[in-house]
């Protein structure tokens, strides 16, 4: 006789019989690869938003005119060659043959400038540049010329600036849109084409290869060398939280998981056909301080809080897996071309001893100080974990979770806690943010109105233009040595150490450029 | 002077002769049982357990449940055990808060739309026009526009409520005001706040208990649906909602982040519906074949 | 029977006038500011404060009010603050997914909890009457995300019989589609079958105590074909009813779902909206929401003034 078991069994094969029947139709359609992207795409704009899903989405529909290699290199992209007078003030590039913008539209020298120029109004590099630059024109159809004030040493790497902002090439009707206004138009002559007519925001973004595009002959390297565009079609599918989209990766309902958090990634482990990489670009935890309001407009406050911090406990707590994370004093980053051990104070290991001396020195008298968070996941642990450590040196600390632009709003300000300011914020940033002197924000020291924080240093500001305009890589070296000593003896911000996230595909998925931004050319899907 | 009609005996004092049928009534047992020892083991949490739901251990995340940590530890190496029963805490002060909140607030405003034509025609539009957007949707609104907080969290939930609630009185109060004791009383002269008070309120406690018990269960859930969309307490707080959204992510990993607050949420919604249905079979019958439907 | 019609439609009116009153203010007692979401993390304030110049946002709050009544009269529920695109259009190509869904969900409803209902109050008190009711409970006590995280686990990634997440339209793919929406729509109905088994229940055994059950009874019909084609019949209108106002509980169980299964309806997008504080979607979601409901309800009232002539208003 048949059992209730039986009976269940036999309706679970009637129906898979039915779900075999509808199951995915034959590939006879053009390869499209579906991806699971960090956030979902809401701004088009890469220069009036500085998101990171921005930024990645600008570059698969841009180009650049020089573009960042593995090795934190400036690389010739858009531009074939280029000259530099003797006195360093004039700049000539020549654009690459070939180039046209996904209207059919030729690039033109013209387009660069108004682009570059639109740039320059958003971008910290980009006004550094803007304020040396005495001249920027259009010789000829293919030729930029840029005429400066000073010599400035950072040319090549402001042109090829890597993340947020990230000067794009577009065409100059569209370029010379107001740069806080929102372009309409994504029209790029980068590898792949953006579909206007299928984006659906928060749903789904999706990019065709464009075929008239004319990639580099060097092989790819980062966000540098030949973009070949390998499948026809990209989704990116937006997804409500990692989990469903895990789930969606273990069951070839999508091809790629763009980046994922150690935590996600061991929910991976062992799944069937699904290769797991480990990205090479690397977040950054930190604790900033206020620098406006007291306690911690006393270095000695500050100093205290440096030497009550373990990276090793950060990382044990937020991250957890040792292969994923990294005990790393380096304010530039670790495996970057500035990376040193300068000045570096306390943070590896906690001094708990030595940090209260130091408070009982200070002019902290047991006031409440408030630590402000955003609701978001990439923060989830740093608040409560910074909260434990003020505590363990006997600093009352109190913590205010908002919503992610009121987080925004709020830092910014530089009034007392009681009038809606802050003393603590946690940060997180990519090494990408952080490797260049010039463009890392911790190191932005203008005081009031500087990056939130308003660290008042005027020698670290003096330090960065001596550094822009350096171009000796080994002068360039020492300055940022000098630059980091001066960080951890006035304590900017404590780093929390770096880690490591991860990306996930089909074992049909080939060739994902392991880049700190990722990149769709070169991948292949069989 | 002789009334017209006698009053019939009081319903406070019908719900007080029903008291001893109550213990008899299994669900009432079950539901209330379970409610009483879940309510204890949340209040008494800080003697049940020594551990600070709060501590974060670096090297101990993520441990599976053993003797030291029952319920095992969350991705920050925090006790699951410790946050679970200190989280029941906020979740069932939330829940009778809000229910209580909700049932003055509606009563209030569901005796005034039952004793003057103009503050019902005001009342009754606005109550409609809050019917018509779905409770969940207008709690989500307001606490991520007000700022997560007990305060916020509280109205926000009650605030979907109350219109249930007066709609509920309002229905009772145009009812009993029909009674000809009450119609006597209002001829008598007696002043209309304390006819309201003496007659007619009463009449509202048997359903108003009813409807009160299972906005407590609703209340709760709501807690957990607003952690779960990300828009309830600031995470720092263990409530249920809260360590269920963060087992969310590490769910498949470590399920008794998840399985424990969820049993605990789970067993103690249905102990107070089951309660709820076991007063309302008792305390009115008639209630219980017609009002049932809506908890 | 046209003028009471009428009447029912004019007193709709108002409350979708109440909705648009609520919606505004609430939305206006935010803390937070969306000015600084789009200028993003590294603007000046000047650059926010002509954001903020842009959008409106700095002109006082009665002004604010009238342009946007006026606008919503006019059906312009105004432009999404981060992606530009008319709020109406955004909510219209979210439509369909919500409306399949639900439809399912109240088939579903309709084609299990009906006759459990109806089947609980025809064996009154016995233990299928408890076993049901039980359900019911336990229906309205566990959460709806724990529902479709426990089907994704059984049904999708240990069994591997439909898909995880995800929508297909029907109108592209049927077969497809229906995988796409069993897990779903149980999880959704879940809410809605505890209330409908309920309310069928009671309205049921109210009908069985009537006199005309008792004849038909009595007359010697079949026991099932009293249930059936006297009871259920007549215990229709309450049922119906509180489907029209069960709609609500629909809605918010659409939220959840949707968010569970990324299925990119309007519930999606709610959520969406909420967490990036995109105020023009949120208002013109909630006024959506509303005259969904307004709508039903009323579509509900007409069909009584139309089937049943006992109701008189």
């Amino acid at each position: 006789m048949m059992n209730r078991r039986d009976l269940a069994s036999l309706l679970l094969a009637g129906l898979a019989t039915v779900t075999l029947i509808g199951g995915p139709a034959a590939a006879a359609e053009p390869k499209t690869l579906k991806v699971s992207p960090h956030a979902s795409l809401r701004v088009l704009d890469p220069i009036t938003t500085n998101a990171y899903i921005t930024r990645n989405h600008g570059y698969l529909v841009y180009d650049t005119l020089f573009s960042m290699d593995a090795g934190f290199r400036p690389q010739p992209q858009m531009v074939q060659s280029w000259t530099v007078s003797d006195d360093k003030l004039t700049y000539d590039f020549v654009l690459r043959d070939g180039l046209a913008f996904h209207d059919g539209a030729p690039v033109t020298a013209e387009d660069c400038v108004a682009s570059l120029q639109r740039w320059a109004k958003r971008d910290l590099v980009g006004r550094r540049l803007a304020a040396a630059t005495a001249e920027m024109k259009a010789v000829d159809p293919r030729t930029i010329r840029i005429v400066l004030k000073a010599p400035f040493g950072q040319m090549l790497q402001a042109l090829s600036k890597p993340s947020s902002f990230v000067p794009f090439i577009m065409p100059k009707r569209i370029a010379d849109t107001p740069p806080d206004q929102n372009i309409t138009e994504i029209v790029g002559s980068g590898p792949f084409k953006f579909v206007a007519g299928e984006f659906q925001p928060g749903v789904k973004v999706v990019y065709e290869r464009n075929t008239a595009y004319v990639p580099r002959s060097e092989a790819p390297s980062a966000m540098a060398g030949g973009k070949v565009a390998k499948v026809d079609r990209i989704e990116w599918i937006s997804f409500p939280d990692m989990q469903a989209s895990v789930n969606a990766l273990k069951k070839g309902e999508i091809d790629l998981i763009e980046n994922m958090t150690a935590d996600v990634k061991a929910t991976l482990d062992g799944a069937a056909d699904v290769v797991i990489q480990k990205r090479s670009g690397k977040s950054a935890a930190t604790i900033r301080f206020n620098w406006s309001q007291p306690p911690f407009s006393d270095v000695k406050v500050r100093k205290a809080v440096q030497l009550a911090v373990s990276q090793r406990d950060y990382m044990d707590a937020i991250i957890g897996d040792e292969d994923a994370y990294q005990i790393c004093p380096s304010m530039f980053i670790c495996g970057t071309p500035m990376e040193s051990n300068a000045g570096v104070v306390g943070t590896v290991e906690a001094d708990l001893a030595k940090a209260k001396a130091m408070l009982a020195q200070s002019s902290y008298k047991g006031e409440r100080v408030v630590l402000i968070t955003p609701n978001i996941v990439s923060f989830s642990g740093l608040a409560p974990l910074t909260q434990q450590v003020l505590r363990s040196i006997g600093i009352n600390a109190e913590i205010q979770t908002m919503e992610w632009s009121t987080f925004l709003s709020r830092r910014t300000l530089e009034k007392p806690v009681a009038e809606g300011g802050w003393n603590l914020a946690n940060a997180v940033f990519t090494t990408l943010d952080l490797y260049s002197p010039l463009a890392n924000l911790n190191f932005d020291a203008r005081g009031p109105g500087a990056y939130t924080g308003f660290v008042n240093d005027p020698k670290t500001e003096a330090l960065k233009n001596t550094f822009a305009a350096e171009s000796d890589p080994a002068k360039q070296k020492a300055i940022a040595e000098e630059m980091q000593t001066r960080a951890y003896d006035q304590v900017f911000y404590i780093p929390l150490g770096i880690y490591n996230n991860f990306a996930a595909y089909r074992s049909n998925v080939r060739n994902f450029i392991d880049s700190s931004i990722p990149v769709f050319w070169g991948i292949e899907k069989n | 002077m002789a009334l017209a009609s006698a009053p019939p005996p009081s319903p406070a004092r019908r719900l007080l002769a029903t008291g001893a049928g109550l213990a008899r009534s299994r669900t009432l047992v079950i539901g209330g049982g379970l409610l009483l020892l879940l309510v204890l083991l949340s209040l008494c949490a800080s003697w049940v357990t020594a551990t600070d739901p709060l501590q974060i251990r670096p090297r101990a995340r993520l441990r599976a449940p053993d003797w030291t940590y029952l319920f095992g530890t969350d991705s920050l190496g925090r006790d699951v055990f410790s946050r679970v029963l200190h989280g029941g805490q906020v979740s069932l002060m939330v829940g009778l808060l809000s229910a209580a909140l909700a049932a003055a607030v509606g009563t209030a405003v569901g005796l005034l739309a039952g004793i003057s034509r103009l503050v019902d025609a005001v009342v009754m539009r606005v109550v409609d026009g809050l019917m018509a957007i779905p409770s969940l949707l207008l709690a989500v609104a307001i606490v991520s526009l007000v700022g997560p907080n007990l305060l916020s969290i509280v109205s926000a939930i009650a605030i979907a409520e109350v219109p249930r609630v007066t709609r509920l009185v309002r229905g009772v109060v145009l009812t009993v005001r029909e009674e000809p004791y009450v119609r006597a009383a209002e001829g008598l002269g007696i002043p209309t706040p304390l006819l309201l008070v003496r007659h007619i309120l009463p009449s509202c406690i048997a359903p108003l208990v009813v409807q009160t018990t299972h906005m407590i269960a609703a209340a709760i859930l709501a807690e957990a649906v607003l952690g779960f969309l990300g828009v309830g307490f600031p995470p720092e707080l263990p409530t249920w909602g809260n360590i269920l959204a963060e087992g969310r992510p590490v769910f498949q990993r470590a399920p008794w982040t998840i399985v424990f607050p969820g049993l605990f949420l789970g067993a103690t919604v249905l102990a107070v519906n089951i309660l709820g249905d076991g007063l309302r079979d008792r305390l009115d019958p008639r209630l219980a074949r017609t009002v049932k439907a809506t908890p | 029977m046209g003028y009471l019609i009428l009447k029912r439609i004019a007193a709709a009116v108002p409350v979708v006038l109440v909705v648009a009153t609520i919606v505004f203010f609430l939305l206006r007692l935010s803390p937070g500011d969306p000015a600084m979401v789009l200028a993003g993390d590294m603007a000046s304030p000047q650059d926010v404060a002509e954001i903020r110049a842009r959008l409106g946002l700095d002109r006082p709050l009665p002004v604010q009010y009238a342009t946007w009544l006026g606008e919503m009269a006019r059906g312009n529920f105004g432009v999404s603050i981060l992606s530009k695109q008319p709020v109406l259009d955004l909510i219209r190509a979210r439509l369909e997914p919500t409306f399949v869904l639900a439809f399912c969900a109240i088939v579903l409803t309709v084609l299990l909890a009906v006759p459990l209902g109806a089947i609980a109050a025809w064996y009154h008190n016995s233990w299928i009457d408890r076993v049901v009711m039980a359900m019911s409970v336990a229906g309205f006590s566990i959460p709806a995300f724990v529902i479709g995280y426990l089907l994704i686990l059984g049904f999708s990634m240990s069994l591997d019989l439909f898909p995880s997440q995800g929508y297909v339209s029907p109108f592209d793919d049927p077969l497809a589609a229906a995988r796409h929406l069993v897990l779903p729509s149980l999880t959704l109905a879940v809410v809605f079958m505890a209330l409908i088994a309920r309310v069928t229940r009671s309205s049921v055994l109210d009908v069985l105590g009537e006199d005309f059950v008792r004849t038909a009874r009595a007359k010697g019909n079949v026991e099932r074909r009293v249930l059936w084609r006297h009871a259920l019949p007549n215990a229709a209108i309450p049922i119906i009813t509180v489907i029209g106002v069960g709609v609500a509980l629909l809605i918010s169980g659409v939220v959840v779902t949707e968010s569970v299964f990324n299925i990119p309806g309007v519930g999606l997008l709610t959520i969406d909206a909420i967490l990036a504080r995109d105020y023009p979607i949120v208002q013109g979601l909630i006024l959506f929401f509303a005259l969904v409901f307004v709508g039903v309800n009323l579509l509900i009232d007409i069909i009584y003034v139309v089937v049943d002539p006992r109701i008189r208003y």
